[in-house]
């Protein structure tokens, strides 16, 4: 990182959550690794994606941040302060400036308190009185987030799912925070809504500069809305780099075969090659020695089984794009015909 | 279902009609908000049951409350035996010289056989006691039920488990049989077994012993909700603002638990009612002379066969009690929670 002060700083960062099991005395019997050493830093302003399939991590990465969960392993650095065991009490004064956004928008409202209430909240835990009272400011973020400021005292069941996030957005904002935990927030939105959210959401970090932590699935709307952004497979970092660098020049074969997968709007054009991963993605529970991707990856040797890639600056890459592989891609590598190519269109 | 809430944010028709209508509608569109609780009050209204129900419920607990004032009104009490002042009104067994259990202008109800009680005054104090201890208990029950329950879904690990296995042994217990054997022990610990047992302990003793075993079913409700509610995303979010556990269990969960809580509460009342009264019909809850719903059936009970009208008066009216509160607290939960269809 160029930047030497992040305003999030994690690394090695674990979450293994245990498995309970045996009779008559449960005992621990293994653990889902969840997250497994995540390493990544968070610049003030900055919008880091974090995109993968489900269940490699992305959402307990997000709850760790917001301590939500207690990591197992590694640190969490604030604006150099160590939060990754701080009580509720010791955290109470950084609560404010770390907030987070929800993926299900019917979940994430409190059913029984208006959006008022809901929005207001936040203040009402940290003290805060802003000037005006509570309910002008309640008023001023609804506006924000381009919602009927009249609407405060009505409940969240009388809103559609596109406005009850916009409600989600405001409370993350009513504390005026300097990093937004985005889990997922638009995957329960339907595609037209996305875009209005997306939009409002990119407003919000552009014109009050909040870092993100943007986590997604849609790899078009983390291009669209970060800046940065991290591959995870199977509890780790795959490759981390720059927007463009990632989008025009991915380095490591599980990035490359999931760009490749991301469908195309023209139909003009060539076809693109397409990289089929087969198998499912193993269990987190027992995942694969050496390189996590090496049972999916058409690259994998001996090599790839014992020892485990590090997430480094591989030759040719700018600086800032890491990446976590022994061979990885270049332009000219074209895939082993052996799994990956589309048979369609190799005819 | 409720008609659908007209769309918040319809910027799209623009025509003139729209414009009129949400410059005029802006002001009570903000006040006219409809909170869950007061759709559920509107459906409630709805329900003809419901309402029916209700009034007879409340008309119960009016003349129970209001009961010293309508005796004395009426001009007579419970515990006077006014055959004894007038030997006229019982023949030679001992029974109701007039008609119909002796109803008259002055005696509405009748009188009682062999004592010659007034049956009205003593029927009013009787649903007094037996309410205020089913309120009482109820009230009690829920109480405590509520706080054990969310203590153990919010909580969860250790003390959940042994929370749940409590619950398990007394649900497992036959309660009715315990009560009969377990009040005698309740009066020996506050009382030496010569002297006479004083009727607010008695009334003390039924309600704890009512509760002791009735907590157990809501804590167990109460406990699933909270499981289920504690993972929900509102949940989350309060944490991430910093909100204390105090703060979450009483502002998040709890608002969200009053539907179980209210269905709960008003389905157990009446259980608790004839429960109490059965208990006074065994003989180890209230007894003679202090008026009671169970003490009258009792009583009514050795001599219906002589004299039915004695007995038709508490049982009718507890029927009519426990039936309408049971209606009633069906049509609260159709009311709070629409989507469970019987």
């Amino acid at each position: 990182m160029s930047n030497t002060n992040p305003l999030l700083d994690v690394s090695g960062l674990t979450k293994h959550f245990p498995i309970k099991g045996g009779f008559p005395i449960r005992r621990t019997v293994g653990a889902v690794q969840a997250v497994d050493g995540l390493d990544f830093q968070v610049s003030a302003g900055e919008s880091l994606g974090l995109v993968g399939e489900s269940g490699c991590g992305k959402s307990t990465t997000g709850r760790l941040i917001t301590r939500l969960m207690e990591p197992t392993a590694g640190t969490i650095k604030y604006q150099g302060q160590d939060i990754t065991h701080a009580g509720r009490k010791q955290l109470a004064p950084i609560r404010s400036e770390i907030q987070m956004i929800f993926q299900d928008p019917y979940a994430s409202l409190n059913p029984r308190q208006t959006v008022g209430k809901i929005i207001a909240g936040p203040m009402e835990i940290n003290d805060i009185n802003p000037a005006g009272g509570r309910e002008k400011r309640v008023r001023e973020l609804l506006e924000i987030v381009g919602l009927n400021p009249e609407h405060f005292n009505r409940f969240p069941h009388e809103f559609s799912g596109g406005q009850r996030q916009r409600i989600g957005v405001a409370r993350a904002l009513a504390l005026e925070p300097k990093l937004i935990v985005a889990d997922e927030p638009v995957s329960a939105l339907d595609v037209s809504i996305q875009a209005q959210v997306v939009n409002l959401l990119q407003k919000v970090q552009q014109e009050l500069g909040i870092a993100f932590v943007f986590i997604a699935h849609d790899l078009a709307i983390v291009r669209h809305f970060s800046q940065r952004v991290a591959v995870m497979y199977l509890g780790k970092i795959m490759e981390i780099a720059d927007r463009e660098d990632l989008y025009d020049n991915p380095r490591h074969p599980y990035t490359r075969a999931l760009l490749s997968a991301v469908p195309e709007a023209t139909v003009d054009e060539e076809p693109r090659e397409r990289i089929r991963l087969v198998g499912d993605v193993p269990s987190p529970i027992n995942p694969p020695s050496g390189c996590r991707f090496r049972t999916r990856c058409w690259k994998a040797t001996e090599k790839c089984a014992s020892e485990a890639p590090p997430l480094v600056q591989v030759e040719g890459n700018k600086p800032g794009h890491l990446t976590a592989c022994h061979y990885p891609e270049t332009p000219e590598t074209i895939p082993a015909p052996r799994l990956s190519k589309d048979p369609e269109a190799a005819a | 279902m409720t008609s659908p809430t007209p769309s918040a944010a319809t910027p799209l028709e623009v025509t003139d009609e729209t414009v009129a209508k949400s410059t005029t509608s802006t002001g009570p569109k903000g006040s006219e908000s409809r909170s869950p609780g007061r759709l559920a009050w509107k459906r409630f209204k709805r329900d003809k049951t419901g309402v029916i129900s209700a009034y007879v419920v409340i008309f119960f607990f009016v003349i129970a409350i209001a009961a010293p004032l309508i005796a004395k009104l009426y001009g007579k009490n419970p515990y006077t035996t006014y055959a004894s002042q007038d030997p006229s009104l019982l023949d030679a067994f001992s029974y109701p010289a007039g008609p119909n259990g002796g109803m008259s202008s002055q005696f509405w109800f009748g009188i009682e056989p062999q004592l010659g009680r007034d049956v009205f005054t003593f029927l009013l104090y009787g649903i007094r006691t037996s309410l205020g201890i089913a309120l009482a208990a109820t009230i009690l029950t829920v109480v405590v039920g509520v706080v054990v329950g969310i203590t153990a879904g919010y909580l969860g690990g250790k003390t959940d488990y042994i929370v749940s296995r409590v619950i398990d042994i007394l649900l497992s217990f036959p309660s009715t049989l315990f009560f009969i054997a377990f009040m005698p022990v309740v009066y020996g610990i506050f009382v030496a077994p010569d002297d006479n047992i004083p009727t607010w302990l008695r009334a003390l003793a039924l309600i704890t012993v009512l509760t002791a075993f009735g907590w157990a079913t809501i804590a167990r409700l109460l406990r699933g909700q909270v499981l289920g509610l504690r993972e929900r995303e509102f949940v989350e979010a309060a944490k991430v603002t910093g909100a204390s556990p105090m703060r979450i269990v009483f502002k998040e969960l709890l608002p969200n638990l009053w539907t179980p809580i209210i269905i709960q509460g008003t389905l157990l009342l009446p259980t608790l009612v004839t429960a109490e009264a059965g208990l006074s019909f065994l003989g180890v809850g209230i007894i003679d002379p202090t008026p009671d719903w169970g003490v009258m059936i009792a009583r009514g009970s050795t001599f219906y066969s002589q004299d039915l009208t004695f007995m038709l008066f508490p049982g009718v009216s507890m029927v009519l009690f426990v039936v309408a509160f049971n209606l009633l607290g069906d049509s609260v939960r159709d009311a709070l929670d629409p989507k469970s269809k019987r």
